[in-house]
């Protein structure tokens, strides 16, 4: 019994870092260095990831017996594309203005491969409950890392945070960080620090 | 002229890798020799070049008229995913050595964000059919330059000594950086 509960934490946890999408998985690249401009874009972006997230693993865990394994891929994509003409449209209807800065980046949560992987590698095998804790934590991990990385590329590149202003008029703002060079540069000294922490955690 | 614009700013100006960030994935994973990314690219224009064409076809003459523009994601991504699926066939009755090296990164092109995201922008931006067929080869070339010219570079740094957290894809993202830089330069060309 005890070990049951201590694994049904672990699918959670799991995500937030041993197995981060982004930082250990490098799966969903793509919308962590596209749209990491600011933090709130990098929240908003998080969040609507992790709703398709949780509800296609939902749906796809329930109907984990009945889609025939060779057309398996094509049904995941379907209801995945499915949930994610929903949130477009949510975004478009209540948070316009978020809306519009992500632009073609919320249908591309479609081929995420966050998504499709965590589908394929969990909640076709998994209960609807574990499922449930897995993607909130693969999602609640992939929202982390795109709050760090739009934030540092924030404070850096328009000295705000959350479009408040933090560093003073001394701080000259480094235009590239809002740039693409920016994203890439971030999120290679993000991974490299995660690996470093990681190793001396390990030695430890 | 217009259309040879539109070829070189799909390529090179907005680069889908460097500054769209669209298909990133296999930009790290298939990245580690020149052979396998040219081969990747090529697999990648091909399906590039089929989607543009197709997409646009369903979009103008079946959501349109029957406004249902509200199903394009979804039509979209079983049309990309049936072309991905022939074209895995295909190079597997052709070459298995081919097959072989790209791997588990063949079936992976449908959820390549460049193919989709290429379809979104063509819809987004009102191509014609033409110019969205010329869009399609031109990032294709794009995504196959930056893919070559990474894996070419990733050679040169397997010889070098990294420090040992950044391996592997720490300092590909740094070298991303970097090229990513480098084809701003390209910015005020059109």
């Amino acid at each position: 019994m005890a070990k049951k509960k201590t694994s049904l934490y672990r699918e959670f946890v799991k995500g937030l870092w041993d197995d981060n999408p982004v930082l250990r998985m490098l799966l969903g690249l793509c919308p962590a260095l596209a749209v990491t401009n600011s933090a709130i874009n990098g929240l908003a972006m998080g969040m609507a990831t992790t709703f398709v997230l949780l509800s296609s693993s939902i749906i796809i865990s329930l109907l984990r017996k009945v889609i025939p394994h060779q057309v398996r891929i094509a049904g995941y994509i379907v209801i995945i594309a499915t949930f994610v003409t929903v949130a477009d449209k949510f975004l478009a209807a209540f948070l316009p203005e978020i809306s519009k800065s992500l632009g073609p980046y919320v249908p591309l949560i479609v081929v995420n491969c966050l998504i499709l992987g965590r589908q394929e590698a969990f909640s076709s095998k998994n209960n609807v409950g574990r499922s449930i804790l897995d993607a909130l934590g693969m999602g609640t991990g992939f929202i982390f890392v795109l709050v760090v990385l739009g934030g540092i590329r924030e404070i850096l590149g328009s000295a705000t945070l959350f479009n408040l202003q933090i560093l003073g008029d001394w701080f000259n703002p480094w235009m590239i960080m809002i740039l693409p060079p920016g994203a890439f540069l971030t999120l290679g000294i993000l991974i490299g620090l995660g690996n470093w922490l990681n190793e001396r955690k390990v030695k430890v | 002229m217009s259309l040879l614009l539109l070829f070189l700013s799909a390529a090179i100006v907005n680069n889908f890798v460097l500054t769209y960030f669209l298909g990133i994935c296999p930009f790290v994973g298939v990245s580690k020799r020149v052979s396998s990314a040219v081969s990747m690219g090529m697999a990648v224009m091909f399906v590039m070049t089929i989607t543009a064409a197709v997409t646009w076809l369903i979009y103008h003459l079946l959501l349109v008229p029957f406004k249902i523009e509200i199903l394009e994601y979804v039509s979209f991504i079983l049309v990309i995913a049936s072309l991905v699926q022939l074209v895995e066939m295909f190079i597997k009755k052709m070459s298995k050595p081919l097959y072989d090296t790209l791997g588990i990164y063949l079936p992976l092109i449908t959820t390549n964000c460049a193919i989709l995201g290429l379809a979104l922008f063509s819809v987004l931006r009102e191509y014609s059919f033409i110019e969205s067929l010329v869009f399609g080869i031109g990032a294709g070339a794009g995504f196959t330059l930056a893919l070559v010219l990474m894996a070419g570079i990733r050679e040169e740094l397997e010889l070098s000594n990294v420090p040992k957290p950044f391996k592997g894809a720490g300092i590909t993202m740094i070298v991303a950086g970097s090229l990513a830089l480098a084809f701003m330069g390209f910015a005020g060309l059109i």
